[in-house]
């Protein structure tokens, strides 16, 4: 028998961990490999199916941190510890990692944005070696939309981690306030000497505007790079829905540098 | 010089053929379903499996593509049960299609998407395909808003059999070796069936060498006017026949909400929903952005992915389905027109 690379598997939900009140991080069986940014096609029978962010993984399990925003999401939020959903993927081209070997990185996330890239930064938080120093510019709405608060508050606890948490429009102890564009003026681009790469990670217009202040601070194109969220049926490159163009986000991306990312006008 | 051997059959004969052919294959082929048009007493032709040379309407454009014989609207994918997906059947007989030149082209660009796309074949379109011969219907006329030769759809190789039907027969072209042996003791013909050669409608269908230059022309004013023309009602690419988008989507037995279908339904790029993520943003939000997605893909992005030419056969079906008589001839000629302006413009800047 042909393998139907559309037919989900089985795969048992292995805990629920709330982040926030519309937020939950879903544990889940998995054996298949994962890179950091991929994604996968996460059924619910009778709901339907829906591409997830992979927001971290582990021996034998991969997370979704879903918010409760769609069919598909809404229906997730009913299931308890040990019930089944169906899993096909991973899917998507992941982060450029081996690119980021040594150099200094700088995150801008917002909101869910941070999922597709929280298991790379817990990566550089594990491995102190494998990049230079971590620059980290997360923001979201207000106090009850924070994710990952406790790995937040290790990242901030690192030695080579420098943090700028901030809330668009909630005073908040310990947070600043204010949209995340605000803070890339105060990353020391030019004490980099060339060797670092950017991230950004959110709505399309908060990425929109992330991107043109990062060249603004005259980062190059080349070292910025995204993570874009298109509807897509499949993920195998034949539904169309996330095509832009010649480009298809489900093969091609979801993760694209700056340079190509730039030109794919829906 | 025409090697192939073409033998004339009375419609008895071309029954008795089918017959034999139908040991082996499902046969499929426009047929009129009176009363089935949009309007009161007008008629669909229709795709559907026929045994007989009478059921056959050669002499009218089907109203919907040869495609969807290989994938249908709407399609069963699973049967899903609390714990597992199991696959649908596929075809039980190898099928044997009778499509025009454009069709059997159309074939090519959805091999392109379905089979060769991100290097991964379509289990449900693949298990079809390789079950699927074609037979070549020949144009003896021209319908209306015909351009297959404007984008070099008007001949093909793809076919084991060609057909000239008649009022009173069907002259049969053998290509296949495999199908000879139907044609034992028929009457040979001299007859020498041909590919269109010149359509009344001319198309020059536009060039877009760079993505530049598409980002440029979505900016352009041409598609303003379809935000007041266009109802985004999706008839174009229903009856599109190189269109491939589709939807996947799960439904449940009333009895058993537990046990279902996930199905693949066509969908249209032309329709609200179709770029919506989860809460609700999409990225084109007037149907004169929609309608420019639709056309640059035809005539820009396919061929920028695939280098395949344009994702068009020129069957003219678009146009003949619109309700609101939106020509897609007409709005090719208004984008050459468009690219020129901007060639023009850049030509100015940089002189």
């Amino acid at each position: 028998m042909v393998e139907n690379p559309v037919r989900p598997r089985a795969a048992k939900i292995l805990g629920i961990f709330p982040q926030a009140e519309k937020e939950w991080t879903f544990r889940v069986e998995n054996s298949a490999p994962v890179r950091h940014g991929q994604f996968m096609q996460l059924s619910i029978p009778r709901v339907g199916e829906a591409p997830i962010s992979i927001s971290g993984f582990g021996d034998g399990y991969v997370d979704f941190t879903i918010r409760k925003v769609g069919k598909v999401t809404d229906e997730l939020f009913a299931l308890k510890k040990g019930d089944i959903i169906f899993l096909r993927g991973c899917y998507g081209n992941g982060w450029p990692v081996e690119k980021m070997k040594g150099k200094n990185i700088v995150v801008v996330a917002g909101g869910t944005g941070v999922s597709p890239v929280k298991s790379l930064i817990n990566m550089f938080y594990k491995d102190p070696d494998y990049a230079k120093e971590i620059y980290l510019i997360l923001g979201f709405k207000n106090s009850k939309s924070i994710l990952f608060a406790d790995e937040l508050k290790q990242w901030k606890a690192a030695e080579h981690f420098h943090t700028f948490y901030t809330l668009d429009n909630e005073d908040c102890p310990g947070w600043n306030k204010g949209l995340v564009t605000g803070f890339i003026g105060k990353i020391p681009f030019d004490s980099f000497d060339g060797n670092y790469e950017c991230i950004v990670v959110g709505p399309p217009v908060m990425m929109k505007f992330s991107g043109a202040e990062l060249l603004k601070n005259n980062v190059p194109e080349e070292k910025i790079w995204m993570s874009f969220e298109r509807k897509m049926s499949c993920a195998i490159g034949k539904c169309g829905h996330c095509r832009i163009d010649e480009t298809y986000v489900c093969l091609d991306g979801p993760i694209f540098n700056y340079t190509i990312g730039k030109k794919l006008v829906d | 010089m025409n090697q192939a051997k073409t033998y004339l059959l009375t419609p008895e004969a071309c029954d008795q053929l089918f017959a034999r052919l139908e040991e082996r294959f499902d046969l499929y082929a426009p047929v009129r379903v009176p009363a089935g048009g949009r309007y009161a007493q007008t008629d669909s032709i229709l795709y559907r499996q026929i045994h007989k040379y009478s059921e056959i309407e050669f002499r009218e454009r089907s109203t919907y593509p040869m495609k969807e014989v290989l994938t249908p609207i709407t399609q069963t994918l699973f049967y899903f049960t609390e714990d597992e997906y199991r696959e649908s059947k596929g075809p039980k007989k190898d099928m044997l299609v009778f499509g025009r030149a454009c069709d059997l082209n159309s074939i090519k660009i959805q091999d392109q998407m379905y089979l060769k796309n991100g290097d991964v074949e379509d289990y449900f379109y693949k298990r079809v395909r390789d079950r699927v011969k074609f037979v070549l219907m020949e144009c003896t006329t021209q319908f209306d808003g015909c351009f297959c030769c404007s984008v070099g759809a008007n001949q093909t190789d793809l076919h084991s059999l060609a057909a000239s039907f008649r009022e009173d027969g069907v002259y049969f072209e053998v290509r296949d070796k495999e199908f000879e042996e139907y044609f034992r003791g028929a009457e040979p013909s001299d007859y020498e069936i041909r590919f269109p050669q010149e359509n009344e409608m001319k198309v020059k269908y536009p060039v877009i060498d760079s993505l530049d230059l598409a980002n440029k022309i979505k900016g352009h004013p041409m598609w303003k006017e379809f935000d007041e023309r266009c109802i985004g009602c999706g008839s174009c690419t229903v009856a599109c026949s190189t269109c491939t988008c589709f939807e996947t989507t799960d439904l449940v037995y009333t009895q058993n909400a537990h046990v279902g279908e996930r199905r693949r339904t066509c969908s249209s790029c032309m329709v609200d929903g179709f770029d919506r993520v989860a809460g609700g943003a999409s990225f084109r939000k007037t149907t004169a952005e929609k309608y420019r997605y639709k056309i640059l893909h035809k005539v820009y992005g396919y061929d920028a992915r695939f280098h395949q030419g344009p994702m068009c056969v020129g069957c003219g079906r678009c146009s003949a389905r619109c309700p609101q008589l939106i020509s897609y001839p007409e709005t090719l000629n208004k984008l050459s027109k468009a690219i020129e302006e901007i060639k023009q413009e850049e030509g100015a800047r940089n002189g």
